[in-house]
């Protein structure tokens, strides 16, 4: 069973990309689980996407530690979200942070600094992006971007064909072509550090 | 066959369509929401009638109207939703339906978007209904199906109950052809539907004769079952919905014995077979100790000396949700086997910032807020809330929102409020689709009993909170047609409210004058906050605002009146973070240093 955990915050399209993961999964002849975060937190609050694929998958939630891989869309949301990930798995972060919207009334704010250097220290197998970088302007298609790291990692149990095929199926026409070239951007720029 | 990954509602809407629905109605509800959207999606010719009601209670009166002329009908409702409609649906058990009838509640164990962890299998007992309860997206489209087979069989109602992580997961799901569709023989007029003392005597004795005669069926049905037959042990599990699945993941093939439950009314005679030579049971559930409840009753009738373990003994948690690390631990403490953990020295991580839900950037509550705020600043004043995005206003710096309980409440919690301290200004907020749902029948109460209260009503053309819904004050209907819409405002003038003030709240001035004229006055007044829901405005966006970082002195006050999202302070300056503005310029208009410009060339507002 492979294990994928999306870590983010409400608005950042961490459905969409573990829905991707699934049909992929499933067009490679695997069977897939995902549990979402759809409701209330969807208003900015921190959210996460299970998505197992695998022969015979009962939960759909990963137990803590479980997690092959770990997708976090923003820094403070990986560090919350690590302890699902396993003993040498591989984690991608985002490095740029989503500040709470009470941050600034005072104490509720933090540092993204700090949490990727923790993340440094703790995880192994780290993959740190910018997301500037990665999705420019165009905030929407982080989500596939990050998805093109993680494929161009090679940790998932399939190709990343697969992805591609998934886009075509799931993206609205209209902005298939700029989802494309984001998860290409992502699959061909980053290495392990 | 073709295999699908389907979301566990879409399972259930598909399950429907397959079964040959006819009508399907509901009112939103998270996490119930997406099985009457994807009924709507995939009704190709228009043959299937679908619209969200006003509320569940309409909601399940059409339904229970189509039932009887031999149709088949679901109704979508949230947990809650069942308490609005439950009048109807005590009745109508005992009048009974002649097309299956199938009301898939969706139940909601954290709770993640709810005001109640009720449980819904215990609202079938005392209902005296059949419930379904699926424990993956895959069983629930197949318990749609034998649902609605299941309600004509017995001409009763019976409710399809998923958790959220049943409703809210996707699993491949293995498509299974239609099945053959009639055409409703339509209704035939009969003593059977009018409902009298005597007619209900005799249909409560059926009523009993037929769940009796169901806890034998479901013994055999497939979705309740037992594994682990041959498993050595005294100690045996029991499990239902998610929690199986939790279960199963942590239990070797046969190490013990495992009961999946799957219906109310439990199967007897299975449990018995079950529980033959054990010694101890867990019970792994969500919500109400159910089927815990069930295996201890049938223990004391049968003379049974096996222990039942779970909720009632602390080996389970009594509120909130199943985690499989909860399920785990339980298991392994049950059958002897816990795993030392070993603490793994990592380091302790940086403290992390907590994200309660907020509205959004350029939601136009927090202009409305923002302006009642400012008109009454220094008066003495209640703010009853309501259910909606709008409850976020009682998060700080807003602060707009004292009370909230239930869809509709607002208003006339605000009257009681009002009894006990006239000299005090009263504001209800009420949203638009809150208001048709629940919010009129108040209306009338306060202005027929002449209470002093402000109905804010924060119409965004919308139900935003569980993904922008039509209802009756948007023109919009599922049935992809147009409809006129419903005003507010001549829907309250009816009522006799004359005292009616109507604001755009992004135009600040006005709304702050409109609140000011309300306030001045006595009665039941009406203030109409007009401005569509920014989740509207896709394809029509408005030119964001930044900041002149020239002029900003650093004041602070637009980030601390405001909590919007998308305003922050870096360096000591505002900072407007360009993905997630909206432009809706409620910052620019706090600005005192005018520091805020619309990158349309707008000037402040
Ligand atoms: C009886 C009941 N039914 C449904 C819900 C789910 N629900 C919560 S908020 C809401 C909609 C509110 O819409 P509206 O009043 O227009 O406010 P908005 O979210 O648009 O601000 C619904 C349907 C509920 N909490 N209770």
């Amino acid at each position: 069973m492979f294990n994928c955990m999306i870590a983010g915050v409400g608005g950042q399209g961490t459905v969409l990309a573990s829905k991707l993961i699934a049909a992929a999964a499933m067009s490679r002849g695997f069977n897939a689980r995902t549990a979402e975060t759809i409701g209330m937190a969807q208003r900015g609050g921190s959210v996460v996407s299970h998505v197992r694929v695998g022969a015979e998958i009962f939960s759909p939630v990963i137990p803590l530690g479980g997690a092959d891989l770990l997708i976090a869309f923003e820094p403070a949301e990986g560090v919350r979200q690590l302890k699902y990930l396993s003993k040498g798995g591989l984690m991608v972060v985002c490095e740029n942070a989503v500040k709470p919207a009470s941050g600034a009334l005072g104490g509720n704010t933090y540092d993204a600094g700090e949490m990727l250097a923790y993340l440094r220290a703790s995880v192994s197998n780290l993959i740190t992006a910018n997301g500037a970088e990665l999705a420019g302007e165009n905030i929407k298609t982080l989500n596939v971007a990050l998805l093109g790291i993680a494929a161009g990692s090679g940790k998932f149990p399939f190709e990343a064909g697969a992805f591609e095929e998934a886009l075509q199926q799931m993206i609205n026409p209209r902005f298939l072509e700029m989802n494309i070239k984001a998860f290409e951007g992502g699959k061909n720029r980053w290495t392990i550090h | 066959m073709a295999k699908k990954l389907l979301m566990g509602n879409e399972a259930i809407a598909l399950g429907a369509i397959r079964a040959g629905v006819r009508v399907v109605t509901g009112y939103p509800g998270t996490p119930s929401s997406e099985v009457l959207e994807t009924v709507a999606k995939n009704n190709s010719g228009g043959q299937i009638y679908v619209e969200w009601s006003v509320n569940e209670k309409a909601a399940l009166e059409v339904a229970a109207g189509a039932a009887y002329s031999g149709a088949r009908a679901l109704v979508t409702m949230k947990q809650v939703g069942l308490n609005v409609a439950s009048d109807p649906l005590m009745s109508l058990n005992y009048v009974g339906v002649k097309g299956g009838l199938v009301l898939v509640v969706a139940d909601d164990p954290g709770p993640i978007s709810s005001q109640t962890e009720q449980d819904t299998r215990r609202f079938a007992g005392f209902a005296k209904l059949a419930l379904f309860d699926p424990s993956s997206p895959e069983e629930a489209y197949e318990m749609a199906a034998y649902a609605f087979a299941h309600s004509e069989r017995y001409g009763r109602p019976v409710i399809l109950r998923p958790t959220t992580r049943v409703c809210h997961s996707c699993a491949s799901v293995e498509i299974s052809p239609e099945i053959a569709r009639r055409t409703p023989p339509g209704f035939e007029k009969s003593s059977r539907w009018t409902i009298f003392p005597k007619l209900v005597y005799e249909n409560h004795q059926k009523i009993e004769d037929e769940l009796v005669r169901a806890r034998v069926e479901f013994s055999n049905m497939s979705h309740n079952f037992y594994t682990g037959g041959n498993a050595a042990g005294k100690k045996g599990i029991a499990a239902g919905g998610v929690s199986y699945a939790y279960v199963r993941e942590n239990l070797k093939e046969d190490e013990c014995k495992l009961l999946k439950i799957s219906t109310v009314p439990f199967p007897d005679a299975l449990a018995l077979k079950f529980l033959d030579g054990l010694e101890e049971v867990l019970v792994a559930e969500e919500l109400d100790p159910v089927i815990e409840d069930e295996l201890v009753r049938l223990c004391g009738v049968n003379g049974i000396s096996a222990k039942i373990l779970g909720k009632r003994t602390g080996h389970m948690p009594r509120a909130g949700e199943n985690t499989p690390e909860i399920v785990a631990n339980a298991v392994s403490a049950f059958l002897g086997n816990a795993k030392t953990v070993s603490p793994d020295g990592a380091p302790e991580p940086p403290r992390l910032p907590v994200r309660p839900p907020v509205l959004c950037a350029g939601c136009p509550h927090r202009a409305s807020f923002h302006a009642v705020k400012e008109a009454v600043k220094g008066t003495p004043a209640v703010f009853s809330g309501d259910i909606g995005c709008y409850t976020l206003g009682n998060a700080q710096p807003l602060d707009m929102v004292d009370t909230c309980l239930c869809m509709g409440a607002g208003v006339t919690v605000a009257q009681g409020l009002q009894r006990m301290a006239p000299e005090v200004l009263h504001f209800a907020f009420i949203g638009d689709s809150t208001f048709f749902h629940s919010g009129i029948t108040g209306i009338v109460n306060a202005v027929y009993n002449q209470t002093d209260i402000i109905v804010a009503v924060l119409d965004n053309s919308t139900t935003a909170m569980t993904g922008s819904q039509p209802h009756p004050g948007t023109g919009v209907t599922m049935m992809g047609g147009q409809s006129e819409k419903i005003s507010i405002e001549k829907v309250v003038r009816a009522l006799g409210v004359s005292e009616v003030y109507k604001a755009d709240p992004l135009d600040q001035k006005a709304a702050k004058e409109a609140v000011r004229g309300a306030a001045a006055q006595k009665g039941v007044r009406v203030l109409l906050f007009e401005s569509p829901c920014i989740a509207l405005l896709r394809g029509k966006e408005k030119p964001k605002y930044k900041i002149n970082p020239e002029k900003c002195t650093g004041c602070t006050l637009c980030v601390k009146k405001l909590g919007c999202p998308a305003v922050s302070m870096e360096s000591r300056k505002a900072y407007i973070t360009p993905g997630l503005c909206a432009g809706c310029g409620l910052c620019a208009g706090v600005c005192p240093a005018k520091a805020i410009l619309s990158e349309g060339g707008g000037q402040n507002v």
